[in-house]
């Protein structure tokens, strides 16, 4: 009974969607009021509804209804709970209704927070978010549909897949989505702005927020799901150019480009068809993503669902979106053109450039992603071009990005004089250099260009990040010197800062080896001994393990026990290799069990990992950033619009 | 036009070759340059002993598989188990290339997985797969006892394939044939 209740509530969320879309987009059109009024309405009502079908899914997980197909084949009755709950978007079906859940929950928190929107805008922008719902619930209802039935039903579940039962991977859907389809919102203020033709600064302004929020939401997905590869697949890499990885850090490219053009824009005026065409595209690579991931087109560790049917719907609805955006774009932009103009060194210089690399890079990542595609087109075999050519291409861009982001976060807008400018920068830039060939020289012992180039940008985005707010510290003891904006912006930085000496030290000095270890022996890697203390059977909820006890010297001194784990899960009957890992910000160590090799030997992947942990520590800096620009008071109520607007003026003319 | 259209365009272009991707279902024929012609030469050391090199002439004599792999691929890694399969059946005798890999990673996915390789070359910067022509990682190359390369595959293989493609080629062997 439960079930078809979610599936009836998925049904009436679909009619309300529907309604959500064309009475308020017909009343803006028509200046009706009480037809506007029903955005709210109905998009709260669609809220509920979805709600309503999450939650009696999440209900057939929690209750073992293995008359549910989906519930059948992805759970099980040993699972512990935390992950019933975590199998609710463990696969296809599931995901997808997060997805129109995350959807409908952004729906409601812009019809919440737009009361201080013009009525004919907010009503337009849960328009465009009402046709997303839609076309999202009929690929639910039509062709994915959780809620079907399995007669006669299971007496047990098929288990989740064991790569999945882990902590870190059961909130990395849901902060990946919240990120992903957030800037459906950016997309749908475009296009609402678009129809009304009222393309202003006001719309870029009211655009920030909401863009900074799936951003930083995103951020925090991905780098989850980058420490869960690391911790988890067992190879101890961290990023792999997976087509999957590839569909979500796309659409952060251009989020991250589009929040940096959306500055511009409400600043100056300025780039506007170029942030609107890049909220257009972001929204763009987040349907592309769920295209590639779900329509078996490009091959993945993540398959998710391989049926033509499904890629057929998502293909049909993303062209419908885009075709439609870029038809209205290529109508309203021409009137855009703007005769602001700025000095070649400038603030805006560099944005432009910022961009400029950022959807390079996005390219250079699409390119990646599709190759595969035009090779199989032409010869039918799927094949993939892999990390070598990835690594690679992904520099050229970055290099000149980070080298120019220390100097456009001391750019003036307009522009820049270029004495002063330098006053500021030369001593940054100095001891920048100087840290590049010091840290790797004296703290890890070996030095090349790559690497006074990694530790040399890193060094200059930290000192470039940190001097606005020192210096407002040190002049106002506190932080009244310096706009939450602009302060969310340096910490954001410096967490890329960070972000780029862990990459850099961690490429070029880890360590990784594969030995042969059985209980009494010893092996030394990068100058710690691991020793094997012993073996053990574990047993767990479902499944069971040996668990190597190793301890870890240095120079005889005791560091640490790990304990790796080889597991035997028992529906799915999958080994799974649970690394033991030391984890600290200076360096991890860490220890994986491989195959049983003899009696009681083990090939075991021992590494060492400096700095890596600086590569998610950036990544949670960068999204603590967005939190600090988006308390900007500029941001927070309508009440305090006209302060804020004084606020803006005194900016854009300091 | 204005320039203002030209997202548009670059969209529909994508978007006709995603429709052609998904669509595309038989595998067609490969023109591949090098079908019909000798293997191209080539002298590597083997992944397990950088000491002992193989090459052309250890090919020669009999049908032999050439497969190019990686341990960042992960269609590698499906086509594995029929491989592995080849190899217990005595199939075919099959040679790797390990293609832009790192050594240690290579042999620990040997170890890992099972080895079908009588042996495989390790061809660290490419070069090798430049000659042969490969675009990635996985492709394998039939190679008849003269040494002539007679077909080639993209992508994992599998049993279909196998004995649609492969099995027909090999005169007088192959399952089934």
């Amino acid at each position: 009974m439960i079930p078809e209740i979610g599936q009836f509530s998925l049904i009436l969320a679909l009619s309300l969607a529907i309604a959500q879309t064309v009475i308020p987009l017909v009343g803006a059109h028509r200046g009706d009021a009480a037809m506007m009024g029903v955005a709210r309405t109905a998009a709260t009502g669609q809220f509920l509804f979805v709600a309503v079908a999450f939650a009696c899914l999440t209900y057939a997980f929690l209750a073992d209804d293995f008359s549910v197909l989906y519930v059948a084949n992805h759970s099980q009755l040993s699972l512990p709970t935390l992950y019933k709950v975590s199998a609710v978007w463990g696969a296809h079906e599931g995901s997808l209704l997060l997805w129109i859940f995350v959807l409908a929950a952004w729906t409601l928190a812009v019809a919440l927070f737009s009361s201080g929107l013009p009525a004919a805008f907010s009503a337009r922008v849960i328009g465009v978010l009402g046709f997303l719902s839609v076309g999202f619930l009929l690929f639910a209802i039509l062709t994915s549909n959780p809620f079907d039935r399995l007669v006669p039903a299971a007496v047990d579940g098929g288990d989740l897949n064991p790569l999945l039962q882990d902590p870190g991977l059961a909130i990395h859907p849901p902060l990946l989505y919240i990120g992903y389809v957030g800037f459906s919102v950016a997309f749908a203020f475009a296009i609402a702005a678009m129809i009304s033709g009222e393309l202003d600064r006001k719309w870029a302004k009211w655009t920030r927020p909401w863009t900074t929020v799936a951003w930083l939401f995103l951020t925090l997905g991905i780098a989850l799901g980058s420490w869960w590869a690391y911790y988890e697949l067992g190879w101890g890499g961290w990023w792999f150019w997976d087509a999957v990885e590839n569909a979500s850090f796309m659409p952060w490219l251009i989020g991250t480009a589009l929040i940096h053009s959306l500055a511009v824009t409400e600043k100056r005026g300025l780039f506007t068809s170029w942030t609107l065409l890049l909220a257009i595209t972001a929204f763009s690579l987040s349907l592309l993503g769920t295209f590639l991931v779900r329509s078996g087109i490009i091959v993945s560790v993540h398959a998710f669902a391989t049926d033509p049917t499904r890629g057929f719907f998502i293909l049909t609805f993303l062209a419908i979106v885009v075709i439609g955006a870029l038809i209205l774009y290529a109508w309203r932009a021409p009137a855009l053109d703007s005769d602001v103009g700025f000095g070649l060194l400038s603030r805006e210089t560099f944005l432009l450039l910022n961009n400029v690399l950022l959807v390079i890079a996005t390219a250079l990542v699409l390119i990646g992603t599709l190759a595969p595609l035009v090779v199989e087109m032409a010869s039918g075999g799927k094949i993939s071009i892999g990390p070598p050519w990835f690594n690679v291409a992904f520099l050229v861009p970055m290099i000149p990005l980070v080298i120019l982001l220390g100097m456009g976060m001391h750019t003036a807008w307009r522009t820049q004089n270029a004495a002063s400018w330098w006053r500021v920068l030369r001593i940054p830039a100095i001891v920048a250099v100087v840290l590049g060939v010091l840290i790797p020289l004296f703290v890890y012992g070996r030095i090349s260009l790559l690497l006074v180039v990694g530790c040399a940008s890193a060094a200059w985005i930290v000192i470039s990040s940190l001097i606005q707010p020192v210096r407002s510290l040190w002049r106002k003891k506190g932080t009244a010197g310096i706009t939450r904006s602009a302060l969310g912006m340096s910490v954001a930085h410096l967490g890329m800062g960070l972000f780029v000496l862990g990459v850099t030290v961690v490429s070029a000095f880890g360590v990784e080896s594969d030995q042969a270890l059985s209980p009494g022996e010893s092996i030394e890697v990068a100058g710690f001994e691991f020793h094997m203390v012993g073996l053990d059977n574990v047993q767990g909820p479902n499944f069971s393990a040996i668990e190597a006890e190793i301890e870890v010297r240095s120079d005889g001194e005791f560091i640490a026990t790990i304990r790796p784990q080889k597991r035997q899960y028992l529906v799915q009957r999958s080994p799974m290799t649970e690394a033991g890992i030391r984890a600290g910000l200076d360096k991890d160590l860490f220890v994986a069990l491989g195959d049983q090799l003899g009696n009681n030997t083990w090939s075991v992947r021992v590494q060492y990992k400096p700095l890596i942990r600086f590569i998610w520590l950036g990544a949670l800096v960068m999204a603590l950033g967005g939190l600090i620009a988006i308390s900007d008071r500029r941001y927070r109520s309508k009440a305090r619009e006209k302060a804020g607007d004084a606020v803006d003026a005194a900016e854009a003319t300091a | 036009m204005n320039r203002f259209v030209w997202p548009l365009v670059a969209v529909l272009a994508l978007l006709v070759f995603l429709v052609m991707g998904l669509r595309h279902g038989d595998p067609r024929a490969l023109p591949s340059p090098f079908i019909g012609k000798p293997a191209p030469e080539f002298e590597l050391p083997t992944l397990n002993n950088p000491e002992v090199s193989i090459g052309t002439k250890t090919l020669a004599g009999d049908y032999a598989l050439v497969n190019v792999w990686a341990t960042w691929c992960v269609m590698c890694r499906a086509e594995h188990p029929f491989l592995l399969e080849l190899a217990a059946n005595k199939t075919i005798p099959i040679y790797g290339i390990n293609w832009r890999d790192s050594r240690p990673e290579a042999i620990r996915w040997l170890n890992d997985l099972g080895d079908p390789y009588l042996a495989s070359a390790y061809d660290e910067d490419g070069r090798v797969g430049i000659d042969w022509g490969v675009y990635g990682a996985p492709e394998t190359f039939l190679v008849d006892p003269e040494g002539t390369v007679i077909y080639k595959h993209l992508g994992p293989l599998d049993p279909v394939i196998w004995q649609r493609e492969f099995a027909p080629r090999i005169a007088g062997g192959g399952p089934g044939q």
